[in-house]
């Protein structure tokens, strides 16, 4: 049956939800690196500490600006107040490491005994005069990376609404301008917007490494665009202005909370466009918010052109194959679509959760990349089971899985090639520059079998797992 | 609420899930929200596993919090039965289900009408016990049901054995140095002509549990996991058991003695103190090396000792008492297990932490300032920060400590792997104190650094402030190819957009 209101030609089915993923409090891990003055708290039980505690390896060593609120009996059956213990944690931390926000990141067990987080903080945080910011990024209703996405709907809330006027330049019109350029000289400030083309504000949501973001900043500057900030950005006393009207865009896949507080919350607008993961979709992103300023983008055909060039000798490996997405973590749309671009095919794409509306442009490149290559569009199985998965992975011996850790061993013993999709996450991947990383990562199995080749050692299971 | 960074030992679940996953042919199905199943990521990549783990969730989500998980964990449980087929099934709670309080006994009672499989639930209180004494529990109670079904069917293997045997109990999956431990204590057995019963939980299957009283003893290597599966066997049946951790040379000795006597109490007649003597004196090298020259320099130096019971208490008294080392505090993060450990090591130490708050740890280290500590690798980061070397004896583990070269701590051979573990942890505290000393290997100072050394290019403010974002094992290369990209291109200053290009080109 085909809906004329969907992306016609795309198969959308919804399986157990019995997958492996990260819990979503895993954002702290990353987060945390990224806002430099933040404190991420984690409110929850030893099972949360301990899954942080593996999953995040060495990070832990390293003085982490994160720590566990470890519940205990005493907090579960209400005989001690949620107040007063989150009180004196913080304080601890207020005095120990002085941060500009501290973060609480609820979970299952703050859900379950229903601890009014969103209610205690307004409290504490005129108590002791550090922001509080709360997040829900919990296992009962979200997977891996919409931690970040639960975290950045909550900041989105504590960007500043208008501009401060910096003493003399009131009448400057824009006045986040005048406040980004604070300390330059006159001059330097009109040579500086003179490169930009006249546009309305354009901010873009999404935690990424900070090499990544000048990058992508330095891409929308060769259009003409200026990027007037980041959410996040480098420190909490950061936060980019938001105003009525202001543009927003996504950089990643899995921030539809984000957007929908974007736009409904902050009036802001929002530019739908595929993300900038691989060259053609950093293209195609590019190209939307140049349309939606009305600019000719300049030069974007060449550009893309050279980047494919510059990867063909990844890409000559990976034509003709064929991937299978098992799903964790809301970039397998747009890694599928850029894999089928290399010449790949897919006959399955899993994913946690779809959100239709956000990720439209993206389906819809995805659809139209399908019908350019010519290989038959993927079935996209949200809240897929992992069962069915592999029994589905047996009959179709795909030449390269993308799965979590779980079923990455157990798979290549089966001489089924795996790459660990959690890298994805940690590795640079977005915009023009980085494509090869993400070559690197998926034709390293196949790289790893051209070494191992000819020594007949692809099978090293005694009995095939039971059907 | 506890503000904590670090833990010792895992949640309970973790230790149901360990005991579980050892046996062959059983199935444990979570009953967790999505991301609780981290179990089967740490067996996948530390014991590089290669099968499935045989884990698998019932999800507790929002319609599990609304409406309770009605028929969802009977139907997960009957789905994999007739997938899987396993023995046995455990339904294992954790912190999220032991507040919902739902009524797992009754899914379980139900389930078990439909599935071949037997099923359990595991009896576990997430917030009083962790995942040493869970996992401990959990042992007793698959060991308790199948001697109870065995009685019930008629089946139970009552006498024993005709030549002395053993049960082994507690090797588990995830459990430090476990596998080897294993291999080394059943050819210790063999050498002292005792037949291997039985294993649990590492490998068995449920159906060889009716046969645990055919033992004349049960061993138990480890404090945290099979004292009690090893004592519900002994009020039962009579078995005896044996609590000594054959780690170190008079402790392994120690234990082989207990042996003679257990047996020789039930119509043996063995004497193995010519084995003993030959190997002490002849196959470990352990007792020639606390005689050698070596051993003698490491005299009266200090160390530190934390750890699980079993490993902390074991390597004290081999440093204090075969080689003459000054352990200043032995501690264990086995709270529970405090008075035991006490008795175990007070003469060997001058000093008890019984702790599971690293920062404690970190600090009592950090006063003593010994030359060497041997604890889990939380206290080996301590000693990188502090300059400090550290021997990894105890978990919490990475995969650095599942190696797969033999390498046993306990028994025989065990005792040399100790030997070299603890030798090479102070000799290179002592390289690196003489190195000072003498201001380096190689005092000379470096005038040229080779292809990399000064450049003729120009970095702007801006692609310098990028190369130093740039993480540092890999900086060089990043700047060699960019200037390389650049000069062939005729260009003299280096920008942002150039580094950028040269990364698209060459992979800089």
């Amino acid at each position: 049956m085909t809906v004329a209101a969907e992306p016609q030609g795309l198969n959308f089915e919804c399986e157990t939800g019995n997958y492996h993923t990260f819990c979503p409090i895993s954002c702290v891990a990353w987060l945390y690196q990224k806002i430099e003055d933040s404190f991420f708290l984690v409110i929850g039980t030893k099972t949360c500490g301990y899954f942080l505690q593996n999953a995040m390896g060495v990070m832990i060593f390293a003085e982490p600006r994160y720590a566990m609120a470890e519940l205990e009996e005493g907090d579960i059956s209400a005989q001690l107040n949620d107040y007063e213990e989150l009180k004196r944690l913080c304080l601890q931390i207020k005095r120990d490491r002085n941060p500009s926000v501290i973060v609480w990141i609820g979970t299952c067990t703050t859900e379950i005994i229903k601890m009014d987080l969103e209610g205690l903080a307004p409290r504490l945080e005129s108590e002791i005069g550090i922001p509080i910011v709360t997040a829900r990024a919990n296992g009962l209703d979200y997977a891996f990376t919409q931690g970040e996405d639960t975290v950045l709907a909550a900041m989105a809330a504590r960007c500043p609404e208008k501009a401060p006027m910096v003493e003399g330049e009131k009448k400057e019109k824009n006045a986040i301008a005048s406040l980004l350029n604070f300390g330059k000289k006159k001059e330097d400030i009109a040579t500086e917007e003179s490169e930009y083309v006249k546009h309305p504000p354009l901010v873009l949501f999404g935690s990424l490494p900070d090499p990544v973001v000048t990058n992508l900043t330095l891409e929308l500057k060769k259009q003409g665009i200026k990027v007037s900030g980041w959410l996040p950005s480098k420190r909490y006393t950061e936060l980019p202005v938001l105003e009525e009207g202001y543009y927003v865009s996504g950089v990643n896949p899995f921030l539809s909370r984000t957007a929908t507080t974007l736009m409904r919350r902050r009036k802001c607008k929002l530019i739908g466009a595929p993300f900038p993961i691989g060259p053609d979709g950093t293209r195609a992103w590019i190209e939307k918010i140049c349309s939606v300023f009305n600019i000719e983008p300049k030069g974007l055909d060449e550009r893309e052109a050279q980047i494919w060039a510059s990867v063909e000798d990844y890409v000559k490996l990976l034509r003709g194959k064929s991937v299978f997405l098992m799903g964790d973590n809301l970039l397998e749309i747009s890694l599928a679509r850029f894999l089928i671009r290399c010449g790949m095919t897919c006959p399955e794409i899993g994913i946690p959760y779809m959100d239709k509306r956000y990720q439209a442009a993206e389906l819809a490149l995805l659809e139209k990349t399908c019908h350019e290559m010519g290989v038959p569009t993927p079935r996209i199985v949200e809240k897929p089971d992992n069962y069915n998965q592999i029994q589905r992975i047996h009959e179709l011996h795909p030449d390269l899985v993308i799965t979590g850790m779980a079923h990455a061993n157990p798979l290549e013993a089966r001489g089924i090639n795996t790459k660990w999709s959690v890298e994805f996450t940690f590795a640079q991947i977005h915009g023009f520059t980085n494509t090869r990383d993400i070559l690197e990562l998926v034709t390293r199995p196949l790289r790893r079998n051209n070494n191992l080749k000819d020594l007949g050692w692809d099978k090293l299971v005694k009995e095939e797992a039971k059907v | 609420m506890k503000l904590a960074y670090w833990m010792y030992a895992g949640p309970a679940h973790i230790g149901t899930l360990r005991v579980a996953t050892s046996f062959k042919n059983v199935h444990a199905i979570m009953h967790a929200p999505i991301g609780d199943d981290y179990f089967n990521v740490m067996r996948s990549m530390l014991e590089r596993e290669r099968d499935f783990t045989p884990v698998t969730t019932s999800v507790v989500d929002r319609h599990v919090l609304a409406r309770g998980s009605q028929e969802k964990v009977v139907d997960n449980i009957t789905r994999k039965d007739s997938e899987e087929h396993p023995d046995l099934i455990v339904l294992t709670p954790t912190c999220t289900s032991s507040i919902l309080q739902e009524d797992l006994q009754n899914f379980v009672e139900r389930a078990s009408i439909e599935a071949q499989a037997d099923v359990l639930l595991a009896d576990v209180n997430h917030y009083r016990v962790n995942e040493l004494q869970a996992s401990d529990r959990t042992l007793e109670q698959i060991v308790h049901y199948y001697i109870d079904k065995a009685r019930k069917q008629g089946n139970l293997a009552e006498s024993k054995t005709e030549q002395p045997s053993v049960n082994i109990i507690g090797i588990s999956t995830l459990g430090f140095h476990n596998q080897h431990d294993c291999t080394e204590l059943k050819r210790l057995m063999a050498d002292l002509g005792i037949t291997v019963n039985t294993v649990i939980p590492e490998g068995a299957s449920v159906h060889e549990l009716k046969n645990l009283p055919k033992a004349w003893f049960n061993l138990v290597p480890y404090r945290e996991i099979g004292l009690m599966a090893a004592r519900y066997l002994e009020q039962e049946f009579g078995t005896p058991y044996i609590d000594i951790t054959p780690m170190g040379v008079v402790e392994t000795a120690r234990c082989i003695r207990r042996i003679q006597e257990v047996i020789n109490a039930q119509g043996g007649e063995v004497d193995y103190e010519d084995f003993i003597n030959e190997q002490t004196l002849h196959v470990s090298q352990a007792a020639w090396f606390s005689r050698s020259i070596d051993c003698q320099n490491l005299t009266g130096k200090k160390a530190v000792v934390f750890g699980d019971s079993t490993h902390a208490a074991a390597m004290t008294k081999i440093l204090a008492r075969e080689m003459g080392i000054h352990v200043v505090w032995a501690g264990t993060y086995c709270k529970y297990d405090a008075e035991w450990f006490k008795e175990q090591v007070s003469e060997y130490c001058d000093e008890l932490l019984i702790t599971d708050d690293h920062t404690q740890i970190a600090d009592a280290i950090a006063r003593v300032e010994p030359s060497a500590i041997f604890g889990t690798q939380m206290e080996r980061h301590v000693g990188k920060r502090l300059n400090i070397p550290c021997g990894v004896i105890a978990a919490p583990i990475h995969i650095q400590n599942f190696p797969i070269g033999y390498k046993p701590f306990l028994g025989y051979e065990g005792t040399n792997q100790l030997v070299d573990l603890i030798y090479n942890s102070f000799t290179l505290g002592m390289e690196d104190h003489l190195l000072e000393i003498f201001g380096g290997h190689d005092t000379k100072e470096v005038i040229t650094k080779g292809i990399s050394a000064g450049s003729d290019l120009g970095w702007n403010k801006e692609a310098q402030a990028e190369l130093n974002k740039v993480p540092g094992f890999v900086r060089g290369k990043v700047k060699r190819n960019t200037e390389k990209f650049a000069r062939e291109r005729g260009l003299n200053e280096i920008t942002l957009e150039v580094m950028y290009a040269a990364k698209e080109a060459v992979g800089a």
